[in-house]
């Protein structure tokens, strides 16, 4: 496959066709943030934390979704990026009810130490303090929609991995929430196989375990990656190796 | 001369102080450097003028929280949002998710549905502050200078940044220095 | 069918015309005031008087003056009857025998009409929107014939290009360029889709189009499905268009009778088929991305671009996609050449603009103007200025996207560089006059609300940053904003406008920034001081203790 030559906060890098420009840069040991990507898969865009600046490009551009192309020059770490994740991640907070003291990720979100890493110490915007549910119908899985990011991420892995297609988005704007089947508690879902996927998926503590009490909900993404490496390079993970 | 420090403690669980206890012998240190103009550790009653620094825990929470917070602003050079519930508004502030007119309704189930004795609204006037329709983090109210989150933040965080506001340089802290909870 | 048939239709048409029509509006906005009612008493006044073989009585689309509905125009008298009810339409009757008119007139020949030019509403309010033959008697889907028998693909892309049109959705990309990349696109299978969703608050210019003159539409996707080599088109229609979508049904029904569209139109090898979508009316699936997920059936959200839809488009294959008015424009420039099309506007925005005239002015409803047209024309002379001599404060263009432009830019040129340099945009066509009782401030909640509202929710700045700068917005009203709060406001707007996934969260700042641009001083008048320490001076940051 042919390979693109291109520049990453000044390091010339060569990638694959074909690759994303997140892609490049990791391999490249450029750390680029990210909250709606998942490795294995499909991207969205949506999150806008991976916005980079390309030279030539008037608009920024999510690296998750951008191919790479011979000649770029991308910068992913400017000062005018920096602002913008930490005021994403402001509206992020700013938005549902977070309360990482008594949350069952706290310590294992990944929103949480975005928001540390990008030098996030306080909110400038008011909290909206909207009134959200918990949906503890299910046998093994809860649901709390007050630390739900709208990533879709679930959704994503319910449809593309387990094939399963419980999770969905419905509403609009502010009132968007993730729902399961035709909008029914996801203890009564027909089509939920329990597989968990979703659970493991979550980047914040939206989606744990049930039993989980604060801080106590950890990930456990191989179960995700032996899927995924399974589905496209058709390997087992053996764990042997 | 000493720098003349406060530390105040509004709608919080006491956690913050007690972290700020386990400061353990810095507080020796400490003490060498700052004299302790008001504080819920020493006996003061009115929050004195010309404070160089004060350290604010907790979310404001009442009427009396509130007044008093425009008097620590008047009277403080600088002011620290201490511990999540300052910084967030945090526990306190899952009243708001009520909505409004939840004041009454946190009073009804605290006071009455769940009393086993002596079901009563608390009410004294001039005794017993009203509580506010929302529960705010203190940078909603005033303007404050710098941010120490955690619920507690551990003593080394606070050891940080009161050593570097001490040390005369702009107070940073970094990484997961800043994680909430 | 071949042209002889089609030229016999026409010549037919035109030979059945009686010596009076009186042309009354069956559009919504007139059939919202009994239109309806009027145009049965009307015909039947026409047969008490035995009049049958004289006076027509036809249904047409949108007269323009929508305000003063409904209208009844008769010819060759050029007499224009306004409000008309159904107790007063006979006399209209009585009045073609010399009798007297209860209805009330308008002037047929004031600057509101006589500075209009047109040429997409060049049917509007002439034809039966409900009769093929009637779009035919005027030369309709003539220019289909020609293109299919007398031009490539390639020269049709070419007129195009020649012709310099623009498109009328919002953003006005050059219509020519986007054809010649879908034709250019490889795919065995190519979509084509009108986008008639018109989400403007205010805006009804496409719905109008569809209403009056629906079979221009239908013309002007074929010509560039050949162009592009599409056979399946789309109209993607808000159900909140009843009569709109019962209109295209009829015409795309007559279209296929007809054979000028389906499946070997005009005896050529070409085929053409068009569906009607009918969306649940939220303004983002006006959106391309968005749109074309609605019709796959899937959550009508945006994605990111590139691929492009001429790229990777429906159901992943090429497809072109232009709005109702765009389309609307294309018959005539095949018909009259590129040239002629070149002719009219400014160096850079060829063509004739519509207009959906609202707010404060006396004449409100749809204009049609050549681009360039200053604004102070549209407002002062056509639109008659502001009721009771009131003072024109700003126009706002481009709803939702768009910005208002203060009144002593009011000599501004109308096209898509002299809106754009001022801040707003020429947008899908609402025009909304405000006067001196407008508070400029509420103007940017209002739309701002409308983004909030409307927002898919699929990224974040634009679904929690809308929220945040309607918070801001009202704070301000409320008084109850510091300066620093008009500072995070203008930090967001910037923040949204430039990291939103789609069209509706990067133009979302847009009407704030502008009344900004030009108002500043209305939110600076509800500002309140900083509760600032002693020290306090909004460089708090940089305080330690030794400083
Ligand atoms: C939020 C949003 C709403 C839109 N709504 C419409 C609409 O109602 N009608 C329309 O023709 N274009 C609309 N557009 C523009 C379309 O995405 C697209 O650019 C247009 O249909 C292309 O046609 P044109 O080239 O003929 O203008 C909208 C764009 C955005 C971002
Ligand atoms: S989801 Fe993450 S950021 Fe939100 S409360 Fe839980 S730990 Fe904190
Ligand atoms: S547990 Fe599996 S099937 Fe059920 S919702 Fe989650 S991902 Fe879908
Ligand atoms: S539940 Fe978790 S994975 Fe799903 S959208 Fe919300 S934050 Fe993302
Ligand atoms: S900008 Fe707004 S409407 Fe567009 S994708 Fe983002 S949330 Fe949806
Ligand atoms: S990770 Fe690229 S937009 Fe979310």
């Amino acid at each position: 496959m042919a390979a693109k030559t291109l520049t990453i906060d000044g390091k010339q890098i060569s990638a694959e066709e074909g690759a994303t420009v997140l892609q490049a840069a990791d391999e490249a040991g450029v750390k680029i943030p990210t909250l709606c990507h998942l490795d294995g898969v499909y991207d969205v865009g949506a999150c806008r934390l991976c916005l980079v600046e390309i030279a030539g490009v008037p608009k920024l551009l999510p690296a998750c979704t951008t191919q790479v192309a011979e000649g770029m020059v991308i910068h992913t770490d400017s000062e005018r990026l920096r602002k913008y994740r930490r005021m994403t991640l402001e509206l992020l907070f700013a938005e549902r009810n977070h309360v990482c003291a008594v949350c069952v990720a706290n310590g294992h979100c990944e929103l949480q130490s975005l928001a540390y890493n990008q030098g996030m110490d306080h909110v400038r915007y008011e909290y909206n303090f909207p009134k959200w549910s918990v949906d503890n119908t299910h046998r093994l899985f809860g649901m709390d929609h007050n630390r739900c990011i709208l990533c879709t991420r679930c959704v994503r892995v319910c449809w593309h991995i387990e094939g399963a297609g419980t999770k969905n988005v419905a509403g609009r704007g502010g009132k968007a929430h993730i729902i399961s089947d035709l909008n029914m508690s996801w203890g009564q879902s027909y089509s939920c196989t329990e597989c968990g996927k979703c659970v493991q998926a979550c980047p914040t503590g939206a989606l744990f375990h049930k039993g989980s009490t604060a801080a106590e909900m950890e990930r456990d993404r191989t179960r995700l990656e032996f899927l995924v490496t399974a589905r496209e390079k058709k390997q087992w993970i053996t764990g042997e190796e | 001369m000493k720098v003349r420090l406060a530390t105040v403690w509004f709608g919080g669980c006491a956690g913050c102080h007690m972290s700020f206890l386990d400061l353990d012998e810095f507080l020796i240190d400490l003490a060498e450097k700052v004299e302790l103009v008001y504080s819920p550790v020493v006996d003061v009653k009115e929050y004195p003028e010309d404070v160089d620094v004060c350290l604010i825990e907790g979310a404001i929470c009442n009427e009396d929280n509130l007044e008093l917070l425009h008097k620590i602003r008047q009277r403080t050079k600088v002011l620290v949002s201490f511990g999540d519930c300052a910084v967030t508004a945090n526990v306190p502030a899952i009243r708001n998710q009520l909505g409004l007119g939840n004041a009454e309704s946190v009073l009804q189930v605290a006071y009455i549905d769940n009393a086993q004795h002596n079901p009563c609204l608390p009410k004294e006037d001039g005794i017993v502050p009203p509580l506010l329709k929302k529960v705010l983090p203190v940078h909603e109210v005033v303007n404050v200078e710098h941010f120490l989150p955690g619920c507690p933040p551990p003593a080394d965080r606070i050891k940080a940044l009161v050593g570097q506001m001490l040390a005369g340089v702009e107070p940073k802290l970094e990484g997961a220095q800043l994680k909430f909870g | 069918m071949i042209l002889n048939d089609l030229l016999q239709i026409k010549d037919q048409e035109r030979a059945a015309r009686k010596k009076t029509t009186l042309r009354c509006c069956m559009a919504a906005g007139c059939m919202s005031s009994d239109s309806k009612g009027v145009k049965e008493q009307l015909e039947k006044a026409v047969a008490d008087a035995g009049l049958q073989d004289t006076v027509e009585v036809r249904g047409v689309g949108c007269m323009k003056l929508c305000c003063e509905g409904p209208l009844v125009q008769a010819d060759p008298q050029n007499a224009l009857y306004i409000k008309v009810t159904s107790e007063n339409a006979p006399s209209i009757i009585a009045a073609l025998k010399g009798g007297k008119a209860e209805a009330a007139q308008t002037d047929p020949d004031a600057a509101f009409f006589k500075k209009q030019l047109s040429i997409v509403l060049a049917n509007s309010g002439v034809v039966d929107p409900d009769r093929i033959e009637s779009y035919i008697a005027l030369d309709g889907y003539q220019a289909l014939h020609e293109v299919l028998h007398e031009m490539t693909p390639k020269d049709v892309v070419d007129t195009m290009v020649n012709s310099g049109l623009r498109g009328r959705g919002g953003a006005g990309f050059p219509t020519g360029l986007k054809w010649g990349t879908v034709a250019k696109s490889p795919g065995a299978k190519k979509y084509v889709i009108c986008n008639a969703d018109e989400g403007d608050p205010g805006a009804f210019m496409d719905r109008s189009v569809l209403e009056s003159d629906p079979h221009a539409v239908l013309e002007g996707m074929a010509i560039a499905a050949y162009a592009v080599g599409a056979d399946q088109g789309f109209i993607y229609v808000r159900a909140e268009y009843p009569l709109a979508i019962t209109r295209l049904q009829t015409a795309i029904k007559q279209a296929k009778q007809l054979g000028v569209l389906g499946s070997g139109i005009f005896e050529s090898p070409f085929n053409f088929t068009i569906d009607i979508r009918i969306g649940a009316g939220a303004f983002v699936c006006g959106e391309e991305t968005a749109l074309m997920a609605s019709v796959e059936g899937k959550r009508g959200t945006p994605r990111p671009r590139p691929p492009f839809p001429a790229e990777s488009g429906l159901f992943g294959c090429p497809t072109l996609i232009n709005n109702v008015e765009t389309f609307a424009n294309v018959p005539a420039i095949y018909r009259n050449g590129a040239e002629w099309f070149a002719g009219i506007g400014t160096e850079k925005s060829k063509g004739t603009k519509v207009f959906a005239l609202a707010g404060k002015i006396k004449n409100t409803g749809l204009i049609e103007v050549p681009m360039g047209t200053p604004l102070r024309t549209i407002v002062e002379e056509m639109g008659g200025g502001a009721p009771g001599g009131a003072k024109i404060k700003a126009v706002q263009t481009g709803g939702p996207s768009g910005g208002c432009i203060p009144s002593q830019h009011l000599d501004t040129p109308v096209d898509y560089e002299s809106l754009g340099k001022l801040g707003s945009i020429m947008g899908s066509g609402g025009m909304i006059v405000m006067d001196e009782s407008t508070r400029m401030v509420d103007v940017a909640r209002f739309f701002m609300e409308f983004c909030m509202d409307e927002s898919c929710g699929k990224c974040i700045p634009c679904r929690a940053g809308t929220v945040q700068m309607h918070n801001l917005l009202e704070k301000i009203l409320d008084r109850r904003a510091t300066p620093r709060d008009l500072l995070k406001l203008e930090e967001l707007c910037d923040m949204v406008k430039n990291t939103s996934l789609c069209g509706l969260g990067q133009t979302a700042p847009n009407p704030t920034l502008s009344t900004l641009r030009f108002f500043r001083n209305e939110y600076e008048e509800l500002l309140q001081p900083e509760a600032h320490g002693p020290k306090g001076n909004g460089e708090a940051k940089k305080q330690t203790l030794t400083t």
